[in-house]
């Protein structure tokens, strides 16, 4: 599926107060996103295709690997779950530690900002969010895909191709050709491919 | 497009400190696709609010009262009030809490008087803006809209 600039993205909102939750999402849909929004971390992490207990997404539970989510914007003050405990769960998972998380909060504390930075955040917005906020979502999101859909044409070519992006160490695969989803991508690596006979450099 | 003496209302609450920019920002979010925006979230400020305020009477009421769980109410009514531009409110919220702090339940009791006092006049204005607004025929419609 190609990726252009007019592509809708999915965002998941969480937000356990109902009117924060209603501006929101009237915020993020007014600048082009689809939007889910959940009042829990646990929902959330239901919608992503895991549930608390668990690291990576039931195989029991197809219909949630469908669930594309490209942004996780949540609340820090919730009940049960914050915001951060979300935060580590997704940048925790193998599956979904690459989707970008925001964080969210009414008190500017530079501690909390911190930590949630530290703890891979993207961005922390001080609430009332405002419609300007919404414009340094995309970027995020974009960083995310740009790597996967580079990922994504050197699995399905048979040459080798030198990633410009990343400047990790390689990874040989032997001669064998690989099925295109036996691997989950790993942004920043550089894998290289031989095949017989030809060697095209990109 | 409606013709309206709103933007004129709009400005003499905001004059009077009630309402600030924020409010200003949930019209700007309101257009055809979500005409009913605004009225929407401030009723739902309207429901949470009251229920806080409920729960502040009754932490106000223990013997002796439980300033921690005081706190949290008022966090989230400072949050709501914020949220839809009421800045008079939320600057009483923030003295309230102030008072929650230090302990000092004859800062609490005063400081919850002037909340209830704005939170019933930011009630009135609004109410009134939004029968205003009810009350306008648009230009490009033949029917009267609302009641």
């Amino acid at each position: 599926m190609a990726v252009d600039a007019g592509a809708q993205f999915h965002v998941l909102a969480v937000d356990d107060s109902l009117m924060d939750r209603k501006l929101i999402e009237r915020l993020l849909k007014t600048s082009s996103f689809h939007v889910t929004t959940v009042d829990s971390g646990s929902k959330a992490l239901e919608v992503l295709g895991l549930r608390e207990d668990q690291v990576t997404p039931s195989a029991v539970s197809p219909e949630h690997n469908e669930i594309e989510v490209n942004l996780v914007i949540t609340d820090y003050c919730m009940p049960g779950m914050t915001g951060y405990d979300l935060l580590k769960k997704i940048k925790g998972s193998s599956s979904l530690k690459d989707i970008p998380v925001v964080v969210m909060s009414s008190e500017n504390v530079p501690s909390r900002i911190n930590r949630c930075l530290e703890g891979g955040a993207e961005e922390f917005f001080l609430k009332p969010v405002q419609l300007s906020d919404m414009k340094r979502l995309r970027p995020h999101i974009l960083k995310g895909r740009s790597k996967d859909q580079q990922l994504q044409r050197e699995e399905n070519s048979n040459t080798i191709i030198i990633s410009s992006s990343s400047s990790g160490s390689g990874s040989g695969s032997g001669g064998s050709k690989r099925k295109a989803m036996d691997e989950e991508p790993s942004p920043g690596r550089t894998r290289l491919r031989f095949s017989a006979g030809s060697l095209t450099m990109l | 497009m409606f013709i309206y003496t709103t933007p004129v209302y709009r400005l003499s609450l905001a004059l009077q400190g009630f309402l600030d920019e924020q409010f200003y920002q949930l019209e700007e979010l309101q257009d055809e696709s979500s005409p009913n925006f605004v009225e929407e979230v401030v009723t739902l400020f309207f429901r949470d609010s009251s229920r806080l305020m409920a729960n502040i009477d009754q932490a106000l009421e223990q013997c002796p009262p439980d300033f921690h769980r005081l706190d949290k109410f008022l966090h989230r009514l400072k949050g709501s009030a914020s949220s839809i531009g009421a800045g008079k409110m939320k600057n009483e919220c923030a003295g309230f809490r102030e008072f929650c702090s230090e302990e000092n339940l004859e800062g609490c009791l005063r400081s919850f008087q002037k909340v209830k006092k704005e939170h019933t006049i930011l009630r009135q204005k609004l109410e009134n803006y939004f029968q205003l607004l009810r009350q306008v025929v648009p230009v490009d419609k033949a029917t009267r809209s609302g009641s």
